[in-house]
């Protein structure tokens, strides 16, 4: 941490998940003179399907995007010398960096990627007597459907990543802050035990993590919450001073907006007691945060603070949880809602006649109920149009089959003019939590450098 | 009137629990808030899709509130048999509750009224 004599530095976020937009990664290198670009694009079961497919093909398990992310944005981050930092390793953070070594190769430039790994827990929670937090039930009891098991990693293993020189640093699973913080702490020197800069710390990453989250996205409500150009969302850019405060702003050229308003709704998003928000190396309170509208587009937020982080370490787990099999159809005009209601009693009655096996069935009529249930949309009025969904869980793919074909036969025996059925089945990928002694948890960094 | 007129909200989620932040468009109806969107209150609006507690937390320097209810979410994003898994529309069911009138010189102005 050699370089503690920067004031300030220019971090932008470049996806707020894996599946996230390209182009606004690229105008914030282009246009947002930025010194890092940072991409967290790993949801809690991304990491488990990740395990799943290296586990069929060693050379996978990144994310699916990471290729098409670094072809567009490498030749402009290494001219200007911005540095990268994700968690697209997912299951294989070393086959991500070869990837990205081997696009700058082809590129025709010269690239030094490192990769931070140990975040795979696996055989330490298959060995151990670990219990799922929430439900209180013992890992071992999921027995052979285990699949992954990763560590949400702090900032140091990336700080020694971006101390080696490399411009990409490339991780697995990791706290989503510790991405924005790791850059913070590396470049301004903070110290490890310095709760109250971590904390604020948290607060930026926290704020970014979710890239267009914060500049409109996910906000408007027109005539009420009105947002500019959202086919053009422009992501955030987070202007940080060495103490930890932080500018939310955006290119000016680009669509959305950032205002108090944005930034408080991004704040609290996902976030329990305020107070103590457990993350891997700061217990972050967020109680006595504050936002300021300094410039149109220009939000400074200050006030994070935070407590020492506990020994623990959060762990996901992914698992197989059986089979999900669904059907649907559509029914429209007058009784539409009645012909649906008449559908979903005929479908409830054939999963019972032809005895298929489920553990929970779901049925909802989708524009009338199926989101908040029959008490809260009882009040409201009759749709033009109505599609029933059935949903239920079994322990085989073929008895998941079983309940979309119950509601395609619908078409030839059920009620009038049903149209637009559709059926599916899948794997179940659960993920539940574990907490895991930080000591059991040791991360490393490979270094990998393209050779044009 | 409805709560949607006086704050606006964005639910998250973790695991089978859900979070829904309140968050007053004026400061001066944070008041209001405080007092008629209680625990209670949203425990009961939300009746058959919340099993477990609702916890309120209060954030005065944001003007805003937040709300986190357990065994929300049919047992969590991941396995839950739920169209909206993430129970990312939640806010809006929590926006859609009517609450009292806030004093006329307190209301902000509606949107698309005439200033």
């Amino acid at each position: 941490m050699a370089h503690s004599t920067r004031r300030s530095l220019r971090l932008g976020s470049g996806a707020g998940y894996s599946g996230d937009r390209i182009e606004p990664a690229l105008e914030l290198a282009e246009l947002g003179d930025i010194d890092y670009l940072i991409f967290e694009c790993l949801a809690e079961r991304t990491i488990a399907l990740a395990q799943q497919a290296k586990a069929k093909d060693p050379g996978t398990g990144f994310d699916p995007l990471l290729e098409a992310r670094m072809r567009a944005i490498l030749p402009t981050c290494i001219e200007k010398g911005i540095r990268i930092v994700t968690n697209m390793g997912a299951a294989n953070p070393i086959a991500a960096a070869r990837a990205t070594a081997a696009i700058a190769a082809k590129l025709g430039l010269r690239l030094k990627v490192a990769a931070v790994i140990g975040d795979d827990v696996v055989d330490v929670i298959r060995s151990g007597r670990y219990v799922f937090e929430e439900s209180g039930s013992p890992v071992a009891s999921v027995g052979d459907s285990l699949i992954s098991a990763n560590a949400y990693l702090g900032v140091a293993p990336i700080c020694e990543a971006l101390a080696t020189g490399a411009q990409v640093v490339i991780t697995g699973r990791a706290g989503d802050p510790a991405l924005f913080m790791a850059p913070l702490v590396h470049e301004f020197g903070w110290s490890m035990d310095d709760w109250t800069r971590l904390g604020q710390g948290v607060v930026v990453g926290h704020l970014l993590e979710c890239a267009g989250q914060i500049t409109g996205g996910y906000f408007a409500d027109p005539g009420r919450k009105d947002v500019p150009d959202l086919a053009r969302l422009g992501f955030p850019i987070g202007e940080v001073s060495s103490d930890g405060d932080v500018v939310i702003t955006k290119v000016g050229s680009a669509g959305g907006c950032v205002t108090e308003q944005t930034c408080k709704e991004q704040l609290l998003y996902e976030i329990h007691d305020p107070r103590q928000y457990f993350q891997p190396d700061v217990v972050a309170d967020f109680s006595e945060v504050r936002v300021e509208e300094i410039a149109p587009d220009r939000v400074r937020v200050t006030g994070g603070s935070g407590a020492s982080a506990s020994g623990l370490l959060k762990v996901s787990v992914g698992y197989v949880d059986g089979y999900l099999g669904e059907g649907q159809i559509s029914y429209a005009g007058g009784g539409a809602t009645a012909r649906a209601r008449l559908a979903l009693e005929i479908v409830r009655e054939r999963l019972r006649l032809t005895s298929v096996q489920t553990s929970e069935l779901r049925f909802d009529l989708i524009g009338v109920d199926s989101l908040h249930g029959p008490s809260l949309s009882a009040e409201h009025c009759e749709p033009y149009e109505v599609r029933l969904r059935v949903a239920g869980r079994s322990d085989t793919l073929a008895e998941a089959t079983r309940i979309g074909n119950e509601v395609e036969t619908l078409y030839t025996n059920g009620p009038a003019g049903g149209g637009g059925a559709t059926k599916s089945a899948r794997e179940i990928i659960a993920v539940q939590s574990v907490l895991l002694r930080r000591e059991l948890v040791t991360p490393s960094v490979v270094v990998i450098e393209s050779r044009p | 009137m409805k709560l949607r007129d006086l704050a606006h909200s964005r639910t998250g989620d973790k695991g089978n629990t859900s979070n829904i932040s309140l968050i007053a468009y004026d400061a001066k109806t944070y008041g209001h808030l405080l007092e008629h969107v209680t625990a209670q209150r949203v425990q009961a609006h939300f009746a058959g899709v919340v099993f477990g507690e609702v916890l309120r937390f209060e954030l005065p320097h944001l003007h805003a509130l937040n709300f986190v209810m357990k065994r929300a979410l049919g047992g969590g994003v991941t396995r839950s048999l739920a169209l909206d898994a993430h129970g990312k529309s939640l806010s809006s069911a929590l926006l859609d509750l009517d609450i009292p009138d806030v004093a006329a010189s307190h209301a902000p102005p509606r949107p698309g009224a005439p200033v």
